[in-house]
């Protein structure tokens, strides 16, 4: 049996960790459109700045650079989901094998993230009095395992749950109350769970390029830690990354994921309707849309004509022209699906209570003219489009909104925030299951 | 028209993935690019040699090439230049070396002929090189002789370290030098070289230094008369009686022996006629006395 995804954090955790220290890790982005690889060189602890005193310790392990960048088409996709993996894995080889070309590097490490598999978000919370009067290590993973977990599903597996705030008595909004005096310790989790099956076949798949997994992580969780800046990450805001084969949605306050979504329209269903409403090839629709696309229509649109190239063409003179007025009205119902779609999913999470509301729109997808005119109508806030933030050695064809994920992931490997993992599990409950694994095994021995 | 464009797929295959991720591996490219070469390059070298005729020739080539070499005329030592020595030395030094003119400087170890020109007594360093132009330096230093030392029936010159320099026939042949005399007198030559320059004020009366006993020193004079030295201080006893000569003109009187070995108790030893008339003097004394 495999282990579930849970437990396989950890040992993700620890690998990440060597592989950090040992200066090289990879980012694997596997999206609909593009399977994208960054290789990462840490530096190493020799050029720390000295700390202004001895007991604040400088954290040196965020500086790191980008060495190797492999960008390729994806093959076998859909909806951020594996749909045909011989294909797959030769994309990830692919982008793998261009990355360390540019990098002169092997990499054994990735960290992947992926956008399918049906993100779906839980509130938690949990509550448990404190033993010594000082809240400790172990009071908060006491806190963190009496969170009560809702039945998500049989075929479903929390990916990470991640305490977003902890409440000592009645001082709300705690980021870390080791060390506080009180009696009463509750905490808020946030749970994120996914598909199983589709994240069994991704780390399959992974597994069969010979890499090890490092860490595994939403694509639209990563993407907001990239796009948005630190201000809109504290105050609360949500990065909608939309992808080609499915849009995320994450939501952030206090630095923290609280909500986490995703759409499963995107680009790739734009381009569909572009082929079907132009009838045209894909390939051919993809680059109307990249180059002509558009979802407000101007009346300058009405005169400048797109020509199709027409594949059953006879001669020279039988062209086909269509205006961008008319690819604009292909494309724009559904952007607008897209968006409304977004819409209700913010409004079921909550979104409105935040103290700020700030959207915004990342991944390849947002790159269409207009579109953060339309969001702003549509989702009834002002947009912002945002591309990834600058990092050390990345490319210039690297940084564009279509990269935020990768970008976030390697701020994520540089700045982890999963500290909650050294919490230890509660020894009442390790030793029952060790308990019930020791008469398991002597039931089927003996 | 409708062109149809096939693209060559993108993707590595697995073999070729897994083999370029080896190849990025430090460890395998420093042994494919540097020890499996020379890996490669030994071990041919080695089965080719394993071969009695390749190496016969291998070895037949090399020493046509060696003897080709090293009888180019740039190579040749036509003369020697000598330091200024004797012409007996000069003729020493070309025997114990053996050099023939002309020799290819290849076949010249000079470090072997500087070691031989040094066996020779008379020399002390040498320093044996070969200069441009086809020239074979030998620079001696040759020891001095000091002391002539009868050594039983031969007379040999001595420097100051001991060391034998040459013989000779007659004592008359180096009469400004010292004579020494005794079993292991050679051995000791700086200690009799002090005595010699502590007896400088009688130094026309000295006739040599006995060594007695393997252990120390007796100063022989003129007229029979004998120093003797102790084995220890010597050269302190030497002053002495120098100072005693000079003071009272000691080995002017009618002595035999000085004996110097107990420094606390120096005994002089009289000649007969001089302790008969000592006796004769004491009588007289007492009598007129009595």
């Amino acid at each position: 049996m495999t282990p579930s995804l849970f437990e396989m954090q950890r040992e993700m955790r620890t690998r990440r960790e060597a592989a950090v220290r040992r200066g090289v890790v990879a980012i694997l982005d596997i999206g609909t459109s593009k399977v994208a690889c960054l290789v990462l060189q840490f530096a190493p602890n020799v050029n720390a700045e000295p700390s202004i005193s001895d007991a604040v310790t400088v954290p040196t392990m965020g500086a790191f650079r980008v060495v190797g960048v492999g960008t390729t088409r994806s093959r076998g996709v859909r909806f951020g989901e594996i749909a045909v993996m011989d294909e797959t894995e030769k994309a990830i080889r692919t982008a793998v094998q261009r990355a360390q070309k540019m990098a002169g590097v092997r990499v054994d490490d990735v960290i992947v993230s992926f956008s399918g598999g049906r993100p779906r978000s839980y509130g938690l919370s949990g509550e448990i009095n404190v033993e010594n009067g000082e809240v400790s290590e172990r009071d908060i993973g006491h806190a963190m395992a009496a969170c009560d977990v809702p039945p998500y599903g049989e075929s479903r597996q929390p990916i990470s749950a991640m305490p977003v705030s902890f409440t000592l008595d009645h001082q709300p909004g705690l980021a870390d109350p080791r060390g506080q005096i009180g009696n009463k310790l509750a905490v808020d989790m946030h749970m994120l769970t996914v598909n199983d099956t589709v994240v069994q076949n991704l780390l399959h798949c992974v597994k069969r390029c010979d890499l090890e997994l490092a860490g595994l992580s939403v694509s639209s969780f990563a993407s907001g830690l990239s796009s948005l800046v630190e201000n809109e990450q504290e105050l609360g805001a949500a990065c909608i990354d939309m992808g080609a084969g499915s849009t995320g949605i994450s939501v952030f306050i206090k630095k923290q994921l609280i909500y986490a979504d995703a759409v499963r329209l995107g680009g790739d269903h734009i381009t569909n309707d572009i082929r079907q409403g132009l009838q045209v090839d894909g390939t051919v629709a993809e680059r109307i849309k990249t180059l002509h696309g558009g979802v407000v229509a101007t009346g300058m649109d009405d005169r400048e004509m797109i020509e199709v190239p027409n594949p059953m063409a006879q001669w020279e003179n039988d062209r086909r022209h269509v205006s961008r007025s008319e690819l604009i009205g292909v494309m724009r119902p559904r952007v607008e699906e897209i968006l409304e779609e977004v819409r209700e999913r913010l409004d079921a999470s909550g979104f409105e209570y935040l103290p700020s509301q700030q959207i915004v729109l990342t991944g390849g997808s947002s790159q269409i003219q207009g579109i953060d005119e339309l969001a702003t109508r549509i989702l009834g806030r002002r947009c912002r489009i945002g591309k990834p933030i600058r990092v050390m050695g990345l490319p210039q064809a690297a940084t564009g909104p279509g990269f935020a994920a990768a970008v976030g992931l390697a701020l994520h490997a540089s700045h982890p925030q999963d500290e909650c993992w050294d919490f230890e599990m509660p020894a009442d409950r390790i030793g029952k299951r060790k308990v019930r694994r020791a008469m398991r095994w002597f039931r089927n021995n003996w | 028209m409708r062109t149809i464009v096939s693209y060559a797929d993108p993707s590595p295959s697995l073999l070729r993935y897994r083999f370029e991720r080896l190849w990025l591996k430090p460890s395998v490219r420093q042994l494919m690019r540097l020890w499996l070469p020379l890996g490669v390059v030994g071990l041919s070298i080695w089965m080719a040699f394993n071969n009695a005729a390749v190496r016969q020739t291998v070895q037949v080539k090399g020493a046509q090439m060696y003897e080709a070499l090293a009888a180019r005329p740039e190579l040749q030592v036509t003369h020697v230049v000598f330091s200024d020595v004797s012409d007996d030395l000069q003729q020493q030094i070309l025997t114990v070396t053996g050099v023939e003119l002309p020799v290819s400087s290849l076949e010249l170890d000079v470090g072997a002929l500087k070691q031989a020109v040094e066996t020779l007594d008379a020399v002390k360093t040498a320093q044996v090189r070969v200069l441009g132009g086809g020239t074979l330096e030998i620079l001696t230093v040759e020891r001095d002789p000091v002391v002539v030392w009868r050594d039983g029936d031969t007379l040999r010159l001595v420097d100051s370290e001991g060391h034998r320099v040459a013989d000779i026939a007659r004592r008359s042949a180096r009469g400004d030098l010292p004579l020494i005399v005794g079993l292991g007198a050679g051995l000791n030559v700086s200690e009799a070289m002090n005595l010699v320059r502590v007896a400088d004020p009688i130094s026309d009366r000295v006739r040599g230094l006995v060594r007695v006993g393997e252990r120390r020193w007796d100063l022989v004079l003129d007229r029979g008369q004998t120093i003797m030295l102790p084995e220890h201080g010597a050269v302190s006893a030497m002053r002495r009686v120098i100072a005693l000569h000079q003071a009272e003109d000691l080995l002017n009187r009618d002595v035999v022996t000085v004996d110097m070995r107990n420094g606390e108790r120096p005994v002089l030893r009289l000649t007969d006629e001089a302790i008969t008339e000592l006796r004769r003097l004491r009588t007289q004394v007492r009598g007129e006395d009595a």
